[in-house]
């Protein structure tokens, strides 16, 4: 039974100056694929030569304030050899798109919707590229670090409205000493 | 209907028929004879979205019994049901649905928001979660709780059937509705029954 270090390897051998050498941190190990648009070629390979059959989850990082801003991980198991494997791949604010691989995992897709709803990263190529926790036509990608947790005021006629949530200084903040919640976060609707 | 007024309001005039008093004869109000009829009789919308949905099941079966109060005819129709007990967190998406469903309800029809999320949104302080069902539905009951134990839900029934008994009913049919306004956001009902948000 190969090693997940020792599948790592043969992956990065295979993919020469594209794949970064793995690092290990308690048995998992992780690869950074340099450019995005082969992510698909890759992912491709480990499912075929390396025997990575099953994507337990597909996510996506905002690394806010830092270019480039998305970071897309994928985690990759082999059913047959029980190793685990991450690849990570950054992708650009301005791009914000990167090739789908619902072509290699069909799982993949409804995945790469919720990463596409939440973070607003696009996967060209995907069959249905839809929202699936929000409505069609939501505006904003709450995922996002520079959207507010409150939320924002949307309006779309007949299927969905948003209203700013009334946080007060924030939920569940409690300072030893400062004021109690009932203080803290009056409630925001005023009686009439 | 023998003397069991509630305890807790002594003073409330005993609406039903007593045999020993009144012998085979019946006096009362339209009033008092119809809401007598819609309180002991409310058949419950369950509008179950959240873990408070599973109470509201345990409401429903043997150990709680929602049938001793008469709301054991849960109707998945809107169309045959009275009350719509909002059981969980009501999200930004379903909020429309939640309202149609309502809108679906023949009058007379009553709301109960069970649980913090369906009155307050709870602890879900977020941009996906509606803050309180009552920003687009008319609440008339609301349990606390997180969630609630079944006894506050049927705690509730029994206050919404005090409510139901203290209606105006004929005058409530013989007025012209004028259109309703519901919660802090203003929402109001269009001439055609639809919702508007100013």
């Amino acid at each position: 039974m190969p090693t997940p270090l020792e599948l790592a390897v043969r992956l990065q051998e295979a993919f020469p100056g594209l794949v970064s050498a793995p690092t290990e941190f308690r048995g998992e190990a992780t690869l950074k694929v340099a450019d995005a648009d082969r992510i698909a070629e890759v992912c491709a390979h480990a499912k075929k030569a390396l025997g990575f059959d099953m994507l337990l989850d597909l996510s996506s990082v905002d690394n806010y304030g830092v270019d480039p801003r998305w970071t897309v991980v994928y985690e990759l198991y082999g059913i047959g050899h029980g190793a685990h494997l991450r690849l990570k791949t950054d992708v650009g604010e301005e791009k914000s798109e990167l090739p789908t691989v619902s072509t290699v995992w069909r799982t993949a897709d409804w995945h790469e919707r919720e990463a596409y709803d939440m973070m607003g990263i696009r996967f060209a190529g995907h069959p249905d590229l839809r929202r699936i926790l929000m409505w069609e036509g939501y505006p904003y990608f709450p995922l996002r670090k520079d959207f507010p947790l409150a939320g924002k005021p949307t309006e779309l006629p007949d299927t969905a409205f948003t209203r700013t949530a009334p946080l007060e200084g924030g939920p569940f903040v409690t300072v030893a000493g400062g004021k109690d919640s009932m203080a803290r976060e009056p409630r925001a609707r005023t009686p009439e | 209907m023998s003397a069991n007024a509630d305890a807790s309001a002594p003073n409330v005039t005993e609406l039903g028929y007593n045999s020993k008093v009144e012998g085979e004869v019946v006096h009362t109000t339209v009033d008092a004879a119809l809401n007598w009829f819609r309180k002991n009789s409310l058949w419950p919308m369950p509008m179950g979205l959240a873990c408070c949905g599973i109470e509201l099941m345990a409401v429903g079966a043997s150990r709680f019994d929602i049938s001793r109060f008469g709301s054991e005819v849960m109707r998945f129709s809107p169309r045959q049901s009275d009350v719509m007990i909002v059981a969980g967190t009501v999200t930004y998406k379903m909020a429309l649905a939640v309202r149609r469903i309502y809108e679906q309800m023949a009058e007379p029809k009553w709301v109960i928001a069970m649980g913090a999320c369906a009155s307050t949104g709870g602890m879900y302080r977020s941009y996906a979660v509606l803050q309180g069902v009552d920003n687009i539905l008319p609440v008339d009951v609301y349990v606390a709780g997180c969630p609630p134990r079944p006894e506050a839900l049927l705690d509730a029934l029994i206050k919404l059937q005090g409510l139901v008994a203290k209606e105006r009913t004929v005058w409530n049919q013989k007025r012209d509705v004028a259109p309703a306004k519901y919660g802090s956001l203003g929402i109001e009902l269009g001439e055609k029954g639809e919702v508007v948000h100013p």
